[in-house]
């Protein structure tokens, strides 16, 4: 029977199956952060349990952290202890690999799992983190879980779950000039909703999809779970394996031989039936800007904010307007008009290497707008900045009037000091416009870094295309 | 995890779709190394016209009188009545501990959001799922009867309504059962403990690249 991509990585995870499908789920991979992990370890300790395979994980501080001035320390004291946790309970506990506060490898976790070969295909990753769905740009089954099923996870190396159907999503063709995965992510987001992917774990395939680098692909399994999936995936190819050679925790040797030709099978067989088909072309998606409080808000750069009286389903229109009125903003307002007042650059979604430099690219010679009061670039780990120093990034981003800092994860979610002010308004490279995400009362309009760049120079929002020559 | 058999309970209208967890207890709160405690900031950004922080005395805080756990005749609710799609964005299970810890035990709405709903059963939360006209009559109901409670009795898996109707949902037979019980995931997990050992040693003579460090 020809398998998906999905179903192979299931068969090949199932310790026991339950009669009802609930099936005993193997896990490879175990990341950890700061947050989700304290009240697991602590349930592990009442319960006088040992962590089952402590090789398995990799663990690192990232939403807390601060992005600037890392000779102070962690300032603020709530964070520090959560940190402080952290750093104990795997000191004790020990792990595969701990990038803690200020270690050069440091970052956000989802960055560093990837960069180090600690993500490989074929793997079952989770973390207590929902954006745990990047690593399925590795042909991986990935998905992030909560506290308990962390402690689970610790305790037995397994997981209980039952089979997701399946979905995929195919696009054909090539993007546009200025056209990324992120647009693409939430082109998927308007056409099936947030609550679409619920249920499934989604397949991203097709021309466009094959030819995405794999940062490509991290950000757009990485937006799997705002259309409500918990897990996105692409298949292996040389584009993968590419990727993978020479990384720190990827096999060497023999071993990566045999790895690789394991790998080579990590597809959907060309006739395995998928429960859901989405079909989109590539040529026809613009650059994305959210204007609500929903990824699902979406509209091309080009097009107006949506007038709630058009929209028939009155808990929609409902939910429009209630949106419309927290992010300040007019139906049938063009989103060209909007001006913002901050800019954030980083995130799990786009803080990686090929996003800064995509960012550079627009800034190089220009300045940031005068109405932005700070334009922020937050590289997702210590590799990521060291690397985009070595090419010269920094330089650009500073002297267009960028602030370059520390990695974390920052102003995606605002725990630490980066954060929105009531009312203010940002271009953000993250994946959350929820209502008060970026700091309460804070409007968030997300985008790809390209358009976060261009909006820093012009000061509202502009096809990074049509901005004057520097 | 305490068992949820049956239960009656007042039921609070949260008449919105896509309520994300950022709402129901924002980031802030996550700092917390506890899982009890978020009662108070449970949507705290709804509830108080202020901005909450972890540490503060919640108690003296300015409450918006419009939102709905706000008014009097909702207190001591512990069923809500919401919409779809519910428990949308993180994996936090901040969120259902904050949840049963103001005091809900049962969570009736169209849809729910994976990993929320994953992490509900772990905390002895139970979400009810039910169809859309059923949701709709309901917010009918509970808006026009004050102290409107119903009887959520998983053991039969029916919602029953005062007026005698009732409504049938389903929750696989799994989950059913530890809910039922109050049993300890990794207690019946670890039953299987031989099994997961010989899958391992398996594993790794066939794929010696997955264990890197042992
Ligand atoms: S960058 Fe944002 S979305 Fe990603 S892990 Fe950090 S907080 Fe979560």
């Amino acid at each position: 029977m020809p398998q998906t991509l999905y179903e192979k990585l299931w068969q090949d995870h199932v310790v026991v199956e339950e009669a009802d499908g609930t099936a005993l789920i193997y896990i490879d991979r175990h990341l950890i952060h700061e947050v989700t992990s304290p009240q697991a370890f602590e349930g592990l300790k009442l319960a006088g349990r040992k962590p089952w395979r402590v090789s398995s994980i990799v663990a690192t501080a990232d939403h807390n952290t601060p992005t600037d001035h890392w000779e102070r320390g962690i300032e603020d004291p709530v964070s520090r202890l959560q940190v402080e946790t952290l750093d104990s309970n795997i000191r004790e506990t020990g792990a595969l690999a701990y990038f803690p506060f200020k270690d050069p490898s440091q970052g956000i976790v989802h960055v560093v799992g990837p960069e180090t070969g600690a993500t490989l295909p074929g793997m079952t990753v989770v973390c207590g983190d929902s954006h745990t769905s990047t690593h399925g740009a590795f042909g991986c089954m990935a998905h992030g879980i909560g506290t308990s099923e962390v402690e689970h996870v610790l305790a037995t190396q397994c997981l209980l779950q039952k089979r997701s159907m399946t979905m995929l999503v195919r696009v054909s063709g090539a993007l546009g000039l200025g056209v990324t995965a992120k647009d693409l992510a939430l082109a998927i987001i308007a056409r099936i909703g947030t609550a679409g992917g619920t249920g499934y774990a989604i397949e991203f395939a097709g021309s466009a999809i094959s030819k995405l680098s794999m940062e490509g692909r991290m950000t757009l399994c990485n937006m799997a779970i705002e259309a409500g999936a918990r897990m996105g995936m692409v298949a292996v190819d040389e584009v993968t394996i590419d990727y993978l050679r020479g990384r720190p925790f990827a096999p060497k040797g023999e071993l990566w031989d045999l790895a690789v030709n394991a790998w080579r099978h990590l597809h959907s067989d060309p006739d395995a039936s998928f429960d859901r088909v989405v079909e989109l072309a590539a040529a026809e998606i613009r650059p994305q800007v959210t204007w609500g409080t929903s990824p699902e808000m979406v509209v091309p750069i080009d097009a107006c904010v949506p007038d709630p009286a058009e929209q028939a389903d009155p808990v929609k229109r409902t939910g429009m307007e209630r949106a419309l009125q927290y992010m300040g903003l007019t139906p049938k307002q063009p989103i060209s008009d909007i001006r913002l007042d901050k800019i954030f650059i980083g995130s799990c979604t786009n803080s990686r290497i090929e996003d800064l430099r995509a960012a550079a690219k627009v800034v190089d010679g220009r300045k940031v707008a005068e109405n932005i009061k700070l334009a922020l670039v937050v590289p997702g780990s210590g590799q990521v900045k060291r690397q985009a120093e070595q090419e010269g990034l920094d330089v650009i981003f500073r002297a267009a009037g960028f602030e370059w800092r520390e990695p974390g994860c920052s102003m995606c979610l605002a725990m630490n000091a980066d954060r929105l002010e009531p009312g203010e308004r940002c271009a953000s490279t993250s994946n959350r416009n929820f209502e008060g995400r970026q700091g309460a009362g804070g409007r968030t309009h997300l985008v790809s870094p390209e358009v976060a760049a261009a909006a820093a120079i012009a000061g509202r929002f502009l096809p990074p295309g049509e901005l004057p020559p520097p | 995890m305490d068992k949820f058999v049956c239960l009656e309970g007042l039921v609070a209208p949260l008449d919105r779709a896509n309520v994300d967890t950022d709402a129901i207890i924002p980031k802030q709160f996550l700092k917390s190394i506890k899982r009890s405690g978020f009662g108070p900031n449970l949507f705290d950004e709804w509830r108080y016209l202020d901005v909450g922080e972890p540490g503060r005395d919640n108690s003296s805080r300015p409450l918006d009188s419009d939102f709905v756990l706000n008014q009097a005749r909702y207190r001591g609710a512990s069923v809500l009545l919401t919409r779809k799609n519910f428990g949308c964005g993180s994996s936090r299970e901040h969120a259902p501990w904050a949840l049963l810890d103001y005091g809900f035990r049962a969570v009736i709405a169209e849809s729910f959001a994976d990993i929320f709903f994953n992490n509900c059963f772990k905390n002895g939360l139970l979400p009810v799922i039910l169809p859309a006209d059923q949701i709709d009559e309901l917010f009918r109901l509970v808006e026009a009867t004050p102290g409107y409670s119903l009887v959520i009795d998983l053991e039969n898996q029916q919602v029953r309504r005062p007026d005698g109707q009732s409504l049938s949902f389903t929750v696989d037979a799994f989950r059913w059962e530890c809910l039922l019980n109050g049993w300890d995931d990794i207690g019946l997990t670890l039953r299987h403990a031989d099994s997961i050992r010989s899958f391992e040693e398996c594993r790794r003579r066939q794929k010696p690249w997955l264990f890197a460090g042992a």
